[in-house]
């Protein structure tokens, strides 16, 4: 079967979104050393960058010198080389406050990705605060690590899981999530933007909401922070959450960002040197915040390749960073939308970063590899949100993600593999 | 370059799409249910024995095309087989979708040679296979679902 796909004129097309101002995405593109790759004998097509972003020069760069002119231990050393590593990881520290608009640096802690910083919050926080009885509130549309932290905990105390509903559309039904809230919820934790369906929540709103109830909210915002600028200042949030490597930076670091007081509270996550004060058998005074909560060598290069991607992403400017993946969401929803037989899944009004779809009933992992083949990579499965995709009584979708290198000619060359996708199996 | 259509076979796709024995049977039937937690693939194989013979063989679930292909197959080319027959093929079987199998092993698989391509998409692999695993189970009644993980 070879149905002609309905590839808008691309000439005319392209001309008409346009390039963002001061936005060069070849230039940009020559920083990623990976996208001169190429793949089953042609040039990588990366729309995979939900899953993880690639790296820039700058953060590869910024590891390899780490490692060649300054690699020792921090926080312990009172030789040069102890006190530059210092220096360089407090720096990044100092950045992520910038890039959230946090308060202090002593918000920031440093952690594996966005999954153990919830973790931790469930751990140190929720289990001081959650008793039998009690009450969690998520929505629909997590991914597994915003929702299997807060189950362990559930199990554990006793407490119930409350999920919030969405709309077909894949939006958060915000009258449902207001009916769950109450004196029983102690902690809310969602999403900023939804992996699965690139949905972005309104936030600020429910902060206010739970807030006037008195519960304080997790903002998981590893979907977030790739697209869209973040002030956790002006949201209020109480907790937010995010993996380096979805930000161009490396992969085995993340942050947590928590609002002083609330970590100054917190009992320790993990036990271990760095972490503390003094240390006899009887008696152990922990660090302040935030070194309470990195036990241990931390991941040095790691932060310094995270604090490397911020200063890159701030560089080029996080808004118009948004601007043009923006241009790339809408161009591609349009494109792909306009294919036969393809069903978009999540509709959102507001959206950033990823389409996901389905292709008349082809599924989704023979799509990936008839993609692979054109040298396109996209994700295909459930996105570790099995939720989501029983929400739709689905078993999967094909996801295309978007970053700061994509361009408007990858779209057409996914609407191409997807019309080879059709003549292969159709 | 692998092709494609090595491993998109006409035969495949035929199966894919009008899969055989695609249907349920009734205790006490053996059945055994197998996951590939990565892509959510879900297959549930039912098994009837007479004795060390496999009288009856059906499956249901969902997945992707190759791995409805080897289900539908694979009830095929079961049926009928005893027990010692059926762990031959399905050694044989493993043995070539893994790409270990010298060709003239193939013989013995018949139909199933259909599937020699997909070894040359390693990500591939556990699609043909999850049937497979999931029959193994049921022969050997194991309680605990399979998973490819
Ligand atoms: C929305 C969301 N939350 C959390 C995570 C977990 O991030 P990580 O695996 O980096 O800890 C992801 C990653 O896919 C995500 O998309």
């Amino acid at each position: 079967m070879s149905v002609p796909v309905a590839i808008p004129r691309r000439q005319t097309e392209i001309e008409s979104i346009g390039p963002i101002s001061g936005f060069d995405v070849e230039k940009l593109r020559a920083e990623f050393p990976i996208l001169r790759e190429r793949i089953h004998g042609r040039p990588l097509v990366y729309l995979d960058n939900a899953a993880t972003s690639q790296k820039p020069d700058a953060v590869i760069d910024a590891i390899s010198n780490y490692y060649r002119h300054t690699n020792a231990n921090i926080h312990r050393g009172v030789h040069l080389l102890s006190q530059r590593a210092t220096e360089e990881y407090e720096a990044a520290r100092a950045a992520i406050q910038v890039f959230l608009n946090a308060a202090d640096p002593r918000e920031i802690v440093f952690v594996r990705g966005a999954t153990e910083a919830i973790n931790l919050v469930a751990q140190s926080y929720g289990r001081t605060h959650v008793r039998s009885g009690d009450e969690v509130l998520i929505t629909a549309m997590e991914h597994h690590s915003n929702i299997v932290p807060w189950q362990l905990l559930c199990e554990e105390k006793g407490a119930a899981l409350r999920v919030a509903p969405i709309n077909d559309a894949g939006e958060l039904i915000v009258e449902e999530f207001d009916k769950l809230l109450g004196p029983r919820v102690k902690i809310v934790a969602l999403a900023h933007v939804s992996n699965a369906l690139g949905t972005i929540n309104p936030i600020r709103e429910i902060v206010r909401k739970a807030h006037a109830f008195g519960i304080p909210v997790l903002i998981d915002g590893a979907q977030a922070a790739p697209h869209l600028p973040i002030d956790v200042e002006d949201l209020d949030c109480d907790f937010y959450a995010f993996s380096a490597h979805k930000v161009y930076g490396p992969t085995g670091i993340g942050v947590l960002y928590g609002k002083a007081a609330l970590l100054e509270a917190m009992p320790p996550y993990q036990g271990g040197g760095d972490m503390i004060s003094s240390v006899t058998f009887e008696k152990t005074l922990y660090n302040k915040i935030p070194h309470k909560f990195e036990a241990g060598t931390p991941d040095i290069a790691g932060v310094i390749g995270l604090g490397a991607a911020i200063a890159w992403v701030s560089n080029l400017g996080i808004r118009s960073i948004g601007a043009h993946e923006h241009a790339l969401l809408e161009y591609a929803t349009r494109v792909v939308g306009a294919i036969p037989g393809v069903r978009l899944i999540g509709t959102a009004r507001q959206k950033a970063g990823a389409l996901s779809f389905l292709l008349e009933d082809i599924h989704p992992h023979d799509i990936g590899t008839i993609l692979d083949q054109e040298g396109i990579a996209v994700r295909t499965g459930h996105h570790c949100a099995q939720p989501v995709m029983e929400r739709y009584n689905i078993p999967a979708t094909v996801r295309a993600s978007f970053a700061a290198y994509n361009t408007l000619e990858e779209i057409d060359a996914l609407a191409r593999g997807l019309k080879k996708v059709r003549e292969v199996l159709g | 370059m692998a092709d494609l259509r090595d491993m998109y076979q006409e035969v495949i796709l035929e199966h894919a799409k009008s899969p055989r024995n695609y249907r349920t049977l009734a205790a006490p039937a053996r059945k055994a249910e197998g996951f590939n937690p990565l892509c959510g693939d879900r297959c549930t194989i039912f098994l009837a024995m007479q004795g060390d013979v496999i009288a009856d063989i059906a499956f249901q679930g969902n997945g992707c095309a190759i791995s409805r292909a080897s289900a539908s197959m694979l009830t095929q080319s079961l049926k009928g087989k005893t027990k010692a027959e059926a762990e031959k093929i399905f050694n044989n079987f493993h043995r070539m979708v893994t790409g270990q199998s010298p060709n003239g092993d193939r013989a013995s698989l018949g139909k199933l040679e259909v599937f020699a391509g997909v070894s040359e998409f390693p990500a591939r692999v556990k699609c043909a296979t999850l049937a497979w695993h999931t029959f193994e189970a049921a022969l050997h009644g194991d309680q605990e679902p399979v998973t490819t993980e």
